[in-house]
């Protein structure tokens, strides 16, 4: 077998994002501002002004660690179709647009899981199969790379990863050769999504916005994106981001909208704030297994709330937050309904 | 096997000392940050622990995550940084080691989780690469953890994820990707390694309930021996004691699977 393979030199999939540098260029200049404009608005409103139909999303940090779930369950109440999701560890934010039928595209680096719960999802296999959901596929460091690429304003990054592999062979990336070296990469193209939805723990009615914790890509997915929603877990005066400006990781000149929402990332995790809702995951993930289950799921706790404030008064409000909260803080054990669990493979 | 411990123990233990100190490793969750935090806790207390998420170099968990991305992993860690961060070291080649899982694999170590079946029509989807294919391509060492079952130890991947050796001696050369590869498969019936000319698996140790016959009669290809295939010592009394109360003292890895 030595020798045996041969290596392409291109994937086959389209890249869906051909926009040159030139071009994001002057849409940057055109639909952005450096003036500093009040962008606080309601979760409803920043979703039916920024999310169409047919939209590339990004999601921010670590899908189901600091996830703005108030603006995803928003999209699935307004009922948003076609939207392809860039699958950069995309776990339970993922699958509640995929629940709610808004999605028909995902570039998989990490998709349809939910990391260590014994329990999966049958979601996306089930749409897989009905041929309503098509993927492709990349690394999760790939993604990382084609948002740092569209941040500084290139159009690819040359990278060392997925060269050799089927993952590469199902991704839009080609091999490149460095003018310098002569060495192989792999080159990813910039990716410039539609609009990007990033949950955080302060922001300033301007959009500027400190988070606590590992950023993941957040930092390249701001820039890169072309329409940001923030949801954020406090709005603070403007004096408290001046205080600290090493802390910023968005600035505001990125943001299209700020939405306060406290708890907004339940049932996921908040770092440093609130720890993962575990029974109510399962619940989802439960009802996940059959498509009568998943309708009912989203039709009682995202279609059947107006709101999301709505939404933690049913699943505990104030008093549930607290547990989870003092859960984060190691003052209570960690929850873990999964023993004996059984589901998935 | 006695019961005094598990197999998931008996593998826990045995992936922890093939870790040597003062090196890097990129962990995932469940038995290999299990296995790295054990190691840390004997022989290997200098072992740099990062996540693929962001968390850089904590110490004593308090407990097991359930992500690699939780707040935990930051646990008195240096810093909590970015992906591109992370993965950038690994790629400067200060990460020694990556611990990997998958639902297939070959005889040079390329791990498939993806898809079974046909890419377009699957049998079964699985979330795909996340850090894998990155942890493959950039790390020095990296060290596989999987059931050990003929229909997961395959002549050919349904999808090749995430690189071992590709094809073979100077695969990944060829491909582009830097030197590094697979190290040590760590299945429920022993230790693998690779044969360093042929790049081809081979098995290392066997455990005190398995056998040279049963490991070859659970695999899909032509495992080679090493010259002197061991059997890996049962997991010690302080071993134990340390993984049960120090590392995972809520039994997460027994009722939890483990990725990555």
């Amino acid at each position: 077998m030595t020798g045996e393979m041969v290596f392409p030199s291109e994937g086959i999939e389209k890249n869906v994002c051909p926009t040159t540098p030139d071009e994001m260029r002057e849409w940057f200049a055109k639909n952005k501002t450096v003036r500093l404009v009040d962008k606080r608005m309601s979760v409803k409103d920043a979703v039916s002004k920024f999310v169409k139909d047919g939209d590339y999303l990004g999601l921010g940090c670590f899908g189901h660690i600091r996830v703005g779930m108030a603006p995803l369950y928003e999209i699935v109440r307004q009922g948003r179709r076609d939207l392809r999701v860039a699958g950069h560890t995309a776990v339970h934010d993922l699958d509640i647009l995929l629940a709610g039928g808004c999605v028909s595209h995902v570039d998989v680096a990490y998709s349809f899981g939910h990391e260590l719960r014994p329990i999966r999802t049958k979601v996306a296999s089930r749409l897989i199969k009905a041929g309503k959901l098509k993927t492709t596929e990349c690394s999760n460091a790939s993604f990382s790379y084609r948002y740092k690429a569209a941040a500084n304003g290139i159009s690819f990054m040359p990278i060392r990863m997925t060269l050799g592999t089927d993952t590469f062979l199902h991704s839009p990336f080609k091999v490149v050769i460095c003018p310098f070296t002569g060495k192989k990469y792999c080159a990813v193209p910039a990716l410039y999504p539609d609009v990007a939805i990033i949950h955080v723990h302060k922001a300033d009615m301007y959009g500027n916005c400190q988070i606590e914790g590992i950023t993941v890509a957040d930092w390249d997915l701001a820039r890169a994106a072309k329409r940001l929603i923030i949801s954020t877990e406090e709005i603070v005066d403007e004096k408290v981001i001046r205080k600290m400006p090493h802390l910023t990781t968005i600035p505001y000149y990125t943001v299209d909208a700020v939405c306060e929402v406290r708890y907004g990332s339940h049932p996921c995790e908040m770092p440093y704030r609130y720890w993962f809702d575990e029974p109510h995951i399962k619940e989802y993930l439960e009802a996940a297994q059959t498509e009568q289950g998943t309708e009912a799921y989203v039709k009682k706790y995202v279609l059947g709330t107006k709101d999301f404030s709505d939404y933690l008064h049913m699943v505990g409000g104030e008093k549930r937050m607290r547990e989870l909260e003092d859960i984060e803080d190691l003052k209570k054990v960690a929850e873990n309904p999964w023993a004996g669990a059984k589901g998935g493979d | 096997m006695s019961q005094e411990y598990t197999l998931t123990e008996l593998m826990v233990v045995a992936a922890a000392r093939e870790l040597e100190d003062g090196k890097g490793i990129l962990v995932g969750t469940g038995m290999p940050l299990a296995a790295a935090l054990l190691a840390k806790r004997t022989h290997t207390p200098d072992l740099l622990l990062v996540f693929e998420a962001g968390a850089v170099g904590p110490i004593k968990m308090p407990r097991l995550p359930i992500s690699v991305g939780e707040t935990i992993t930051c646990h008195r860690a240096v810093q909590a940084s970015s992906m591109d961060d992370v993965m950038g070291a690994a790629a400067r080649g200060m990460i020694e080691y990556g611990f990997l899982g998958g639902a297939q694999i070959d005889m040079y170590g390329n791990l498939n989780t993806t898809v079974i079946g046909d890419y377009n029509a699957p049998k079964a989807r699985f979330p795909g690469s996340g850090g894998a294919n990155d942890i493959g391509s950039l790390c020095r060492k990296t060290i596989v953890i999987m059931k050990h079952e003929k229909h997961r130890f395959v002549p050919k991947n349904d999808f090749i994820t995430t690189p071992g050796y590709l094809d073979g001696p100077g695969g990944r050369e060829r491909a582009g990707l830097p030197e590094g590869g697979p190290y040590k498969v760590v299945s429920t019936l022993g230790v693998m390694g690779f044969d360093p000319d042929s790049k081809r698996m081979r098995i290392d140790k066997t455990y005190p309930t398995s056998t040279i016959e049963l490991i070859k009669e659970s695999t899909g290809f032509e495992l080679l021996l090493a010259d002197k295939v061991t059997q890996v010592k049962p997991p010690t009394k302080k071993e134990l004691t340390i993984l049960r109360t120090k590392v995972d003292p809520l039994g997460h890895i027994a009722g939890l699977k483990s990725k990555k």
